[in-house]
């Protein structure tokens, strides 16, 4: 039996800003953080906008004026959680089939009153089937772990 | 499984066989550890599922397994972790004015 664990990553930070703020910056200030490599467009993202609520989506403004809408809000509970699809296949392109999707949910947590701990937890990753490695090559150096590493230094 | 990339210096390793196909000596140049650290960090790896060796005449080259979950865990692992580095960075920022300036930000000594 497969343990939900395998076919999910679980990664952790912690923020010196209220639950509030963190939930803003994450959802209403996705692309100050984003890598802008990390993109379905062609032309550099100027905005990630966040349909705040239930079945909305995810749409990713280009500066050449066109849009890509790569994920559907799944829950949207401010400043405590918020889940969304990851609408992208493998070679970094728009999955329309839902089957083939996985999710993200992130949770935000009050340590303090000034400081939240943010969970964030890819899930369902087998859904996307096999050939990570055109996806490694379609975004180039999406291996660098350089932040990770000044992270933890 | 990704208990095996929680060591900075083997997801250095990783990262390095993950942009192509390398032997321990070509890796080992490339870190401050030693060959046989490496060699280590190599068999962990391996044993995780996360890289397959072959032997090409005497040297023994190592590529990451293409089929394998973990590595797409370990790819979004690794896009996740800066990630969120990067939004805590964003976050704890204080609230930028309307206006940009051209004033460069305050340096740090080195």
């Amino acid at each position: 039996m497969t343990t939900a664990t395998s076919t999910s990553v679980v990664v952790e930070t912690e923020v010196g800003v209220p639950p509030e703020r963190a939930f803003e910056v994450f959802t209403s200030g996705m692309e100050t953080w984003w890598d802008p490599q990390h993109h379905l467009s062609d032309a550099p993202v100027v905005r990630m906008e966040v349909q705040p609520f239930v079945g909305g989506r995810i749409v990713d403004h280009a500066s050449d004026g066109t849009t890509c809408a790569w994920s559907r809000v799944l829950a949207w509970e401010p400043p405590a959680r918020f889940v969304f699809s990851w609408d992208i296949d493998l070679r970094w392109q728009l999955e329309p089939d839902p089957s083939r999707t996985s999710e993200i949910e992130v949770t935000f947590t009050a340590v303090s009153p000034d400081r939240t701990r943010v969970v964030l937890t890819h899930r369902h990753l087998d859904r996307h089937g096999e050939g990570w490695e055109a996806m490694a090559t379609a975004v180039g150096s999406g291996w660098s772990l350089d932040a990770y590493a000044a992270a933890t230094a | 499984m990704l208990d095996a990339l929680g060591d900075p210096t083997r997801r250095a390793v990783f990262e390095r066989v993950a942009a192509g196909p390398c032997a321990v000596t070509e890796i080992a140049d490339g870190l401050p550890v030693s060959r046989s650290a490496v060699s280590q960090h190599l068999r962990v790896l391996k044993e995780a599922g996360l890289v397959r060796d072959t032997a090409v005449g005497t040297r023994r080259v190592y590529r990451v397994d293409p089929g394998a979950l973990a590595t797409l865990r370990a790819y979004v692992d690794a896009f996740w972790t800066r990630s969120l580095a990067d939004f805590a960075a964003a976050a704890e920022r204080p609230a930028a004015p309307p206006s940009t300036t051209d004033h460069p930000p305050t340096e740090e000594s080195s």
